[in-house]
């Protein structure tokens, strides 16, 4: 289980062969990378992630911890950024790998939904028009809800 | 004990940290004590189901004891991934 909380851009390419290439007996790799869009308004010129330094790393590597505990799982990658980021830029990515892909894929919505919703960071887009907080959607929660 | 403040709670507040004597045995107590001291934090726990918050860096409730506790976060609903 590799947990990490980075400013620096990561190279998606470089961390899913790496964390692929540890893994020979699993059969399924599962990867997923968010990247950011536009502000829903649009005309976002840039984003700022805040987070909180003490509690992130301990609240995703909880996270990490209970989808190794709920599903058969060889390893897990979560890695989330903070700072300023543009259109396009890869804000965080996971991967899990298991012996059979329902394990990999369902791990890694799991993951997915609660850093979501539990981990401690903050959007925040600039536009030409101001800038202005994303607000946490009432789906995100009720996600959860499913696990 | 530290009380800290993220995103637009922070900039209601107007700093990202202080710190807080208090007689407060729960989390609401503290929270009604804040509000009691200027319009800053009556602005930033005017709705608290518009909040959240995290003692000793565990995300928890309002009614959370705060006996022994050293940190007191309180943030907007989070916004990962």
């Amino acid at each position: 289980m590799r947990v990490v909380v980075q400013e620096e851009p990561f190279d998606f390419g470089r961390e899913a062969q790496e964390f692929a290439s540890g893994h020979s007996n699993m059969g399924a790799i599962v990867t997923f990378t968010g990247v950011v869009r536009d502000a829903d308004k649009g005309g976002m010129d840039r984003m700022v992630i805040e987070h909180y330094p003490g509690m992130t790393q301990k609240a995703l590597e909880k996270i990490a911890e209970e989808a190794v505990s709920r599903w058969d799982l060889g390893d897990v990658l979560v890695i989330h950024r903070h700072g300023e980021l543009r259109q396009g830029d890869m804000i965080m990515m996971v991967a899990t790998a298991s012996r059979h892909r329902v394990n990999a894929f369902e791990a890694a919505e799991y993951l997915m939904d609660y850093l979501k919703s539990r981990a401690p960071f903050w959007k925040k887009e600039y536009t030409a028009g101001g800038a202005e907080w994303v607000a946490a959607k009432n789906e995100d929660e009720d996600a959860l809800s499913r696990w | 004990m530290d009380v800290l403040y993220f995103a637009w709670v922070r900039e209601r507040i107007g700093v990202p940290k202080e710190a807080v004597e208090t007689n407060a045995k729960t989390v609401s107590e503290l929270v009604e004590e804040l509000r009691g001291r200027e319009e800053r934090y009556e602005a930033a726990f005017a709705d608290l189901s518009a909040l959240r918050v995290a003692v000793d860096q565990e995300l928890t409730d309002f009614d959370a004891s705060l006996e022994g506790v050293r940190e007191v976060a309180f943030f907007p609903p989070m916004t990962g991934g």
